[in-house]
Order: C-alpha cells, then structure tokens, then sequence
C-alpha cells in the first residue's frame, strides 16, 4: 500500500460498506507507478473538478484501426505514470464464459504489459485491459494473440458483437445467442478491425424479450429472441402455482400489459393474440410458462446510448426471422443496410440517426424491405427519465 | 477495364497526402472518391483491399479524432502536442 499518495477525497470513496474502485487501485499502487499516478491525477480532478485525460490519435496495432483507446494525460509532467494510459478492447467470448485458466493467461500478460486494471466487462461487452504505454501495445498484441485471443472494435466500425448467456444457461433462449454472435464476430473481422463505416455499429444480441444484453437500448441493431405462436403452459405446474397459495391475481394477471391473461380456478387463460410478449407472467410463473415453439428473433435497428441527450431506443425493422446456422439471410440483411448507410450516410451519423433523416419508408426502399404494420415508431423514445418537467414552480400549487 | 488494387493504393495515397492537415479522410471518402474517377471499373471490394495495402505497408495509418479516418503516420501522443 503507498502511504504517501495524499489522496484525501479518494480515501472518503473507501469508506461504507460497498466495494470501491479506490480500494482496488491502491492495492497496485505499491507496485505499479502508473496506480499511484493514477490516483494522483483523479484526486486532483476532484479538486478541481475537472477531467485531465486527452484521448484519440493512436487507434490500434499494425493494421489494426480499432482495439485501442488512446489516453493521455493532460498533466505528464506532474504524473508521468500515467502519461500514456491506453486502453485495449479485448474480443470477449460468446455469453463471456471464460476457464479459470484463460483469466490467469489474461491477468499475466496484463501484469506485465499494463496496469494491471481491467473492467469485467466493458458496456461495449469486450474484456477491457486499462493503461498501456505505446510501446507495449504491439507486445501485449503479441502475447494476447498466441493465447488465441483478438482486438474487438473501437472508432467508426462494428463494435464487438456480444450475446446473452442464451441456451448455455437460460431456458427462454429463443435462438442459439453464442452461435450468432460467434458467426457474425468470424464473418465480419474486416469491418471489426478496419473502420470503414460512417459512425460506429453495435449488435447486441438477446435470447428473449428480457433482453438482457439492453439491444432494444444500446444497439445499433438488437437481435432479440421471440416467437410467434402460443405461450407453452405446464398445466400441473400451474395447478401447483395455486395451491402454494402464491397470489397469481396479483402479481401476474394484474401485471399483464394487455389485460389478456386470465384465471379459471387453477388453469390460465392467455389471449396470446394480444400477448405483446413482455415476458412477466413467463418470468413470475418460469415453471409453468414458457415461450412457444415456434421461434427466432426480431431485428432492431436505431439505439444508442449517449448519456442525457441524443438516447433512442431501437426500432422494430424486422418482425420475426428465424435464427439458424449458417445465419446466411442474417448476413443478407446486414450486408444491406451497411451497404445502403455507407452510400448516404453522413459522417458521424449513427444508423438511428440516419434512418430519422431519411425517412422509415426511404431507408426501407434503400434495403429492399416491404413495410409492415410491426415496423412501429414508438415506444422509441428517450429510454432516460427525467422527472423536473413535471414538478411545477413554487407557489403555482404543485407538489 | 478493372483498375490494379496496387494503382488505386498510390492514388488514394496522393489524396491522403493532400488532406493532410486540411481535411481527415474516412475509408467512405476514398471510395467514393475512387468510385466517382472510374465509375464501374472500381468496386468497393477494390478500394477495401486497397486500403489494406496502404494500411498493412505502414503508408497510412487509422486514426481517431471524433471518427475513424485514414492518415499518414503521425507522431505518436500527437494529442499531446
């Protein structure tokens, strides 16, 4: 532990019972100057209240145009550990399972190459290794590739597809999530390594309507796992449901957006032609209830997630497809709307953006897709709430 | 007539080399750049492995300023300068 940081508003973030990031880099500081520097700088953002860090320049490896984050420090010649602080975006696997044995590989090389400082994971998905000095770029490239391991995308191309545990561990997996996300991941490595798009395109990929990847909010395209016919219903679980006592009236019936579920003493009755599969009687009732047989996924297309302005959620663009190995009409798809974005896209416009632009029914036409009445505008909207619209000025007899 | 990838690697290259400083290019400027001079004689296919070429011979380099884009090799922590 270095006592000779003087870190007396970061030393306030180790107190209270909760885990604190502070805590975790002092550990290093002992060994590693660029911990200690690191800490310095931050404290003296909090002070000032202001950020020290500068990024962008240097993007990547050789021939590499994502990957890494160039970070610098504002002030070098006060914390000189953390003059240069880059990050690399390492490609995660599929639903992020990993071997103890991979985690040792990976927190070696990074011991030795970097800080020593990860985020488990990234919100891009990718593993993320914090603070490099340039010159170890190319080395820890090296030694991250003869492990097996890869860059994922940063800057103006596809992000690092990532997935859902999916059927690994989840029984509402509508498609095999790790499949795709494999797939698109080995089909698409020039266009995640070599940024050639207006803006940058991110595919998160959901099982099922709970969405657990937050497609539907921070991607530009959300795979997500759904079905088109009956809810499956276990009819003894479901009697075992009621006689337990549990208040189905309340927590599931009640719940239901539609109104289109139903009690008859221990049987269920579920209009699935108004089920908008919001997934809650399904989850209250995971023994009873399961999505239908008859499955695949709906494509979003439109989210990003800028914090406080600019957030929209994604738009239904394809209602149901189905998702199966060699995902040949996936690729089909995608390859149009990169094709048709590229053409008239403007820089720095996301596909959400683009598609606001241009027109629903043009972008459509673009890609050679029919309208649909499930194509609908809302509920895209800002996914951020922010209540100080609705508080009314004093003395006007508000609450 | 299909233009060499290794013809539009040097022309790119030149239009590079001109933006230098004035204007930074993505990979879709190129294209369209190239598309635009030789109309169905190029195809997007082309110029990708074009710019592999200026890419992987260290010619060009990507960078990011608010977007990615294709420059000549700068100095490095040019951010700091």
């Amino acid at each position: 532990m270095a006592d000779d940081l003087n870190t007396p508003l970061l030393d306030e973030l180790e107190k209270g019972p909760w885990p604190s990031f502070v805590k975790d880099i002092k550990s290093l500081a002992g060994k590693k100057e660029m911990a200690k520097d690191l800490l310095r700088q931050l404290e003296k953002s909090y002070e000032d209240k202001r950020g020290y860090w500068k990024h962008g320049g240097l993007v990547g490896v050789m021939g590499y145009g994502g990957g890494v984050i160039g970070r610098y420090s504002a002030l070098p010649d006060e914390f000189p550990g953390v003059s240069h602080f880059h990050t690399l975006r390492v490609n995660q696997p599929s639903g992020w399972f990993y071997t103890t044995e991979a985690l040792r590989e990976i927190t070696k090389i990074w011991d030795e190459h970097g800080s020593g400082l990860t985020n488990m994971h990234g919100s891009t998905g990718d593993l993320v290794l914090l603070g490099t000095r340039t010159e170890e770029l190319e080395p820890t490239f090296r030694a991250l590739t003869e492990k097996g391991w890869d860059l994922g995308g940063s800057g103006s191309d596809l992000r690092t597809p990532s997935c859902c545990v999916g059927p690994a561990r989840c029984e509402n997996a509508c498609f095999d999530t790790l499949a795709i996300n494999y797939n698109l991941t080995h089909q698409y490595q020039d266009e995640l390594h070599r940024p050639m798009f207006n803006y940058k395109y991110k595919i998160k990929i959901s099982g099922c309507p709970n969405d657990c990847t937050a497609a539907i909010a921070r991607s530009d395209m959300g795979i997500i796992g759904i079905w088109k016919d009956d809810i499956q219903v276990d009819a003894k679980a479901m009697a075992e449901y009621v006689d337990s006592g549990m208040d189905i009236q309340g927590l599931v019936v009640e719940n239901c957006p539609t109104g289109c579920i139903g009690m008859d003493g221990k049987e269920i009755n579920i209009d699935n032609s108004n089920c908008v599969k919001c997934m809650h009687c399904i989850n209250v009732l995971p023994k009873a209830l399961s999505p239908g047989k008859e499955r695949g996924a709906a494509i979003t297309l439109g989210a990003k997630a800028p914090i406080v302005e600019g957030a929209l959620f994604g738009s239904v663009i394809i209602p149901f497809m189905k998702i199966e190995e060699p995902f040949e009409e996936m690729h089909d798809l995608i390859e149009r709307i990169w094709e048709f974005w590229d053409e008239h896209g403007t820089s720095r416009e996301r596909i959400g953006e683009f598609i606001e632009r241009v027109s629903l029914a043009t972008f459509l036409e673009g890609i050679g897709e029919k309208p649909l009445p499930q194509m609908i505008k809302a509920p895209r909207d800002n996914p951020y709430v922010f209540y100080e619209e609705y508080f009314a000025e004093e003395g006007e007899g508000g609450k | 007539m299909a233009i060499p990838v290794e013809q539009l690697a040097d022309e790119m290259y030149e239009i590079v080399k001109e933006s230098a400083g004035v204007k930074k290019l993505k990979g879709g400027d190129l294209t369209k750049a190239m598309v635009a001079k030789y109309g169905d004689d190029v195809s997007r296919a082309d110029v990708k492995a074009a710019i592999r070429v200026l890419i992987d011979s260290g010619r060009c380099v990507y960078g990011y300023f608010g977007g990615s884009s294709i420059e000549l090799p700068h100095t490095e922590a040019a951010e700091n300068q």
